[in-house]
């Protein structure tokens, strides 16, 4: 098969994120009104999602601005809700190495959980990826737009989508459709189970630690099932060329 | 201007993390054990923002781990079709569904 075109990786981008912007779209709306209703400006509410970019922070961002909390706090707290986009990072560099700068300093503006998941799951599939990086953009920058619009649309309208219909559901329900192809051996496996221990226990630790000590417990669990096994060919990606 | 001057610095922060090892520190350098654990930062991942959105339900969000959540036993029906069909939006509208029609039943 010949490798994928730069338009057709693109789109195929955009198709893979389309199914996550179903329960990002309501997300957004509810942050933009919840910033709103906290005290913030709604150019300030808007500006945030474009200048942060991240949902869970822009949150907490809000509230503790609501709250008066010294900036130093506000600031730290955010960089430790987003610390994990470090692992999402180092796991992608090896496949963006060979690119401009220019690339990967867009790239890395797009880099969320979502884009992180859709992305990852592409470059995986082995066939070299060429143009794979074309893929990443197409899936940043549909989260990117969805985004900002729906920001726009719960900061200028409310949050209209009404909590019954739980869109927020189709987050996980996406991430389950990913999980499936990511799960490619036992340390593999290990790794989710440990990661999903620890996220269950931690769901009441603040500033999203518990996420984040998940993603490190389910890493190291992970490496240890692996050395116990001393089958490397059974982990998960593909270790870096 | 105080606000803006710390979502600025909020962003700048975050971006700086994003652009760490993209950008900043090649990944080469990084110790050769981190870039094996690295291998399972997707699936950890991946199980770690599921499980908390599956079996903490309701308002407010308390754990449920039994068959009346409703989510849970959703979630599940939406492994097995993601499991056997391999396609996400069969995977979502299996979820949805289910979900839905737990809430019209109940």
């Amino acid at each position: 098969m010949p490798p994928l075109s730069r338009r057709s990786e693109f789109l195929a981008g955009v198709r893979a994120q389309a199914p996550l912007l179903l329960g990002v779209t309501p997300f957004g709306m509810a942050y933009g009104a919840y910033a709103v209703k906290s005290g913030l400006s709604s150019g300030l509410a808007q500006a945030m999602s474009a200048i942060i970019f991240g949902g869970a922070s822009q949150l907490v961002a809000s509230r503790l601005i609501a709250q008066s909390v010294p900036g130093a706090v506000i600031v730290l707290t955010v960089l430790l809700v987003n610390l994990r986009h470090m692992l999402y990072s180092a796991a992608l560099a090896p496949h963006v190495e060979h690119l401009e700068r220019r690339w990967r300093w867009l790239l890395a503006y797009l880099l969320t959980d979502e884009a992180y998941a859709t992305s990852i799951t592409r470059y995986r599939r082995g066939d070299g990826a060429v143009y794979g990086h074309w893929f990443f953009l197409g899936s940043g920058l549909a989260l990117w737009t969805a985004w900002q619009i729906s920001t726009a649309a719960g900061v200028f309208v409310g949050a209209a989508v009404p909590d019954s219909w739980s869109l927020d559901f189709a987050l996980p329900l996406t991430f389950i459709a990913l999980l499936v192809p990511a799960l490619t051996g036992r340390p593999a496996v290990v790794a989710a189970g440990a990661a999903g221990l620890v996220a269950v226990l931690g769901y009441h630790w603040p500033y999203g630690t518990g996420l984040l000590s998940a993603a490190i417990a389910g890493m190291l669990a992970g490496l240890l099932a692996d050395r116990a096994t001393g089958d490397r060919a059974t982990g998960g990606e593909a270790a870096a060329p | 201007m105080r606000l803006w001057l710390i979502v600025a610095a909020a962003g700048i922060g975050t971006y700086g993390i994003r652009l760490s090892v993209m950008v900043f520190v090649h990944h080469s350098l990084l110790p050769r054990t981190a870039r094996d654990a690295l291998r399972f930062v997707t699936p950890a991942v991946l199980l770690a923002i599921i499980l908390p959105a599956v079996l903490y339900a309701g308002d407010p969000a308390a754990f449920d781990a039994g068959p009346g959540n409703e989510r849970l036993v959703a979630a599940l029906a939406a492994a097995a079709v993601a499991w056997a069909a391999k396609n996400t939006w069969l995977t979502i509208g299996s979820g949805m569904a289910m979900l839905w029609l737990l809430r019209w039943a109940g």
